[in-house]
C-alpha cells in the first residue's frame, strides 16, 4: 500500500476527515470562485451551515454544460500565476471543458496516480512503460507523475508506433504498461499478425493500467490471455483529476476510491435524489483537496454501484463497481434499461467478434424495434454462408439470454459503420426523432 | 495444387457488389466464374479468378472482408448423367458438398466444375480413383 495511513483509515475516521476537507472545499470554491459563488446563493445554500455529510443534499450539482459555459478558466479558484498545468477534454461532444492543477494539485494527481500503481503490485522496481497519449489528454502526464512518484523507471513514449512499444518492452524489460484496453487488444493483434516471432510472454511485461475508456471482464480475459499479463482497470476523469480518482486492487472487484481526495455520492439521474450504499446510479463527485479547480458534486454521467467490503487487498475505502454506462446512452427498451456495454461484452463473449457495432433503435407502432449492426471482421468472415448464419444466430440468442431483448442482428461491411473523430458511433435511436 | 477461390463479404444492397467488382477490374483482374449465396442482408461472393492473391490484396486495402478458399475443380464430360455420376462417387464416400457451381465457358466438350468440401483431400482422392482430371491452378489461368 502507497499510503496506508489513508487507504487502511477506519470507516469512521475517513467520515471525520471528508467532512472537515467538504468544510474546506465548499468555502473554498464559494470564496474564490464568482460561479460557484452565484450558484450556491440562487440555490439558497450557505456553506458556513454545511455541518454534516447529510447536508451534501442541499448543495447545487454542476454539470459538464456549466464547465463548459465557463470555458476556459470559469472556474478557477486561484490566481492564474498560481495554476502551473492545464488538461481537457477531447471536446468531442461540445466545447472543450479545461482543467486547472496549482502545483499542489499535481502532487495529488501524482499521488492517486502512484498509489493505483502500487495497488496493482507494482513498485520502484518496475519499469512502467506510459503508452497514454501525452497533451492536454491527462492519461500520459498523469500516469507519467504517478509512475515517478513510485519510484518507477517511467518511459514517456506516448501511444501508437506499435513496433517501438514492442522493442522497448523487449529491450527496455518493461514489466508494466499503461495504455487504453483497446490499444493492449491492438498490440495482441498487431503480435499476431505481424510479429508471430515475437514472443510478449517471455519478456517482463506483467502487468496492463488500462484506462480512458469502458471495457468488460471479456476484455479483460482476451487482454491477459493474449498478451500474458494481469489487466487492471484505472479509473477516472478530468474534470475530477484525471486518472486515479479510483483503481482495482490484486482483488480485482471493484475500483477503491481515494475517498480521502474525493467524496462520491450515487443519485438518481432522473429526480437527483441521493441513492443509499449499494444501489445503482449515477456517480457525483466532489473535490475535497483540490485548489485550482474545485469541482462541487459534480454529475458525471457514469452509472455504477458503491460498496463496503472487507477487501482482501487490506484497503478500507469505498469501492464502485465498473463502470456499466452513462446515463445520457442509456437506452430503455422495451422497459429494459440496455446501455451499450452490456451490448459489447455479448458481442466479445461470442467468440471472435470484436465489437465495431451499432445499436439502432427504432419504433413501429407501440413496440421497440431493436438492430444490431455489426462489422464483419476477418476473423469471423468465411466463404460458407451457415457458418456467418450460425453466428448471427448465436449472437440473437445471447442477447435474449443475457439482455433479455430479442434484437435483429445484422452482419455489414467493415467501415460501413459512421465514425466520428474515430469514435464509433455507438447508438442511434430514431424515436427521438419521432 | 489446388484452385483457389476467392470468397468476397457483400452487403445485400444496391452498389455493393459493383464496389467489389470495380475494384477487381482496376485492379486488372480477369473474373473466370463466379457465384453469389445470398441472405436478405448479406451475400458471399465467390470468384475465381486470374490471379487470387493479388485480388485479396486490393480487397484487403479497400476493407473489403475477403478470403482465399482451396476448392476442387474438375472435368467432366458434358453428357447427360454425367454430373450425377460424379456425386454418386462423394455420396458412396460419405463426403458433404458444402456448395458447388460450374464454369461459364466449355472446354472441349468438358464443362469444369467447382466444389468445396469439408476435406478436398478425400475427395481428390475418391474422383482420382474414378479417372476424373482434376484441374489445377494452372489450367485454370488462361492468361499469365
Amino acid at each position: 500500500m502507497f499510503n496506508r495511513e489513508f487507504e487502511a483509515m477506519p470507516l469512521a475516521e475517513m467520515k471525520k476527515l471528508q467532512l472537515e476537507r467538504l468544510k474546506w472545499s465548499l468555502n473554498h470554491a464559494y470564496k474564490n470562485n464568482a460561479y460557484y459563488a452565484r450558484k450556491f446563493d440562487a440555490s439558497g445554500f450557505d456553506p458556513s451551515s454545511f455541518k454534516s455529510l447529510d447536508d451534501m443534499k442541499r448543495v447545487p450539482f454542476l454539470t459538464k454544460q456549466d464547465m463548459r459555459d465557463n470555458y476556459p478558466f470559469g472556474l478557477f479558484a486561484v490566481p492564474l500565476k498560481d495554476v502551473v498545468r492545464v488538461h481537457s477534454s477531447s471536446g468531442t461532444t461540445g466545447n472543450a471543458t479545461v482543467v486547472g492543477y496549482t502545483s499542489k494539485d499535481i502532487d495529488v494527481f501524482a499521488e492517486v496516480v502512484a498509489r493505483s500503481l502500487s495497488s496493482y503490485g507494482a513498485t520502484s522496481d518496475d519499469i512502467l512503460q506510459v503508452a497514454y497519449g501525452y497533451g492536454l489528454f491527462t492519461g500520459g502526464l498523469g500516469l507519467h507523475y504517478g509512475g515517478e512518484k513510485l519510484g518507477c523507471l517511467t518511459v514517456p513514449i506516448s501511444g501508437g508506433n506499435t513496433e517501438r512499444q514492442l522493442m522497448l518492452i523487449k529491450d527496455f524489460g518493461t514489466s508494466v504498461l499503461a495504455c487504453t484496453p483497446s490499444y493492449a487488444l491492438n498490440i495482441a493483434d498487431y503480435l499476431e499478425k505481424k510479429r508471430p516471432d515475437y514472443d510478449i510472454k517471455k519478456t517482463s511485461l506483467r502487468i496492463g493500467v488500462l484506462g480512458a475508456e469502458p471495457w468488460t471482464e471479456a476484455m479483460r480475459n482476451e487482454i491477459e490471455t493474449r498478451l500474458g499479463i494481469e489487466a487492471y482497470d484505472i479509473y477516472g476523469l478530468s474534470e475530477v483529476i484525471g486518472p486515479g480518482v479510483s483503481a482495482e486492487c490484486s482483488a480485482k472487484s471493484g475500483m477503491h476510491v481515494f475517498e480521502d481526495h474525493f467524496y462520491v455520492e450515487i443519485i438518481d439521474p432522473d429526480t437527483g435524489e441521493v441513492l443509499p450504499e449499494g444501489e445503482k446510479g449515477e456517480i457525483v463527485y466532489t473535490s475535497l483537496t483540490k485548489y485550482a479547480c474545485p469541482v462541487i458534486r459534480y454529475r458525471s454521467r457514469d452509472i455504477t454501484r458503491l460498496y463496503h467490503d472487507s477487501c482482501s487487498c487490506g484497503r478500507t475505502l469505498v469501492k464502485m463497481e465498473k463502470v456499466t454506462g452513462r446515463s445520457d446512452d442509456m437506452l430503455i427498451i422495451r422497459g429494459v434499461n440496455i446501455f451499450p456495454s452490456q451490448i459489447e461484452s455479448v458481442l466479445m463473449e461470442v467468440e471472435g467478434t470484436e465489437p465495431h457495432y451499432q445499436i439502432i433503435v427504432d419504433r413501429s407502432g407501440a413496440l421497440d424495434d431493436v438492430e444490431v449492426r455489426v462489422e464483419v471482421a476477418e476473423k469471423i468472415f468465411s466463404d460458407e454462408l451457415k457458418v456467418l448464419e450460425s453466428l448471427r444466430q448465436k449472437i440473437v440468442e445471447r442477447f435474449r439470454n443475457v439482455l433479455g431483448i430479442s434484437a435483429k442482428i445484422t452482419l455489414v461491411e467493415p467501415m460501413s459503420i459512421a465514425r466520428s473523430e474515430g469514435k464509433a458511433v455507438r447508438v442511434v435511436d430514431k424515436r427521438k426523432l419521432k | 495444387m489446388n484452385v483457389t477461390q476467392l470468397s468476397v463479404f457483400v452487403e445485400n444492397h444496391p452498389g455493393h457488389l459493383q464496389n467489389v467488382l470495380k475494384i477487381l477490374g482496376d485492379a486488372s483482374i480477369n473474373i473466370i466464374t463466379l457465384t453469389i449465396a445470398e441472405t436478405s442482408d448479406f451475400g458471399i461472393l465467390r470468384i475465381i479468378c486470374n490471379k487470387p492473391e493479388e485480388a485479396i490484396s486490393v480487397l484487403k486495402k479497400e476493407h473489403v472482408i475477403c478470403s482465399a478458399t482451396d476448392v476442387l475443380a474438375i472435368e467432366i464430360d458434358d453428357k447427360p448423367g454425367e454430373l450425377s455420376r460424379a456425386l454418386t462417387i462423394f455420396a458412396q464416400h460419405g463426403l458433404n458438398i458444402e456448395y458447388m457451381y460450374a464454369f461459364t465457358e466449355k472446354r472441349e466438350g468438358k464443362a469444369v466444375m467447382i466444389f468445396r468440401f469439408e476435406d478436398i483431400e478425400a475427395a481428390k482422392s475418391a474422383l482420382n480413383k474414378q479417372g476424373y482430371r482434376i484441374v489445377s491452378k494452372i489450367d485454370i489461368i488462361g492468361e499469365s
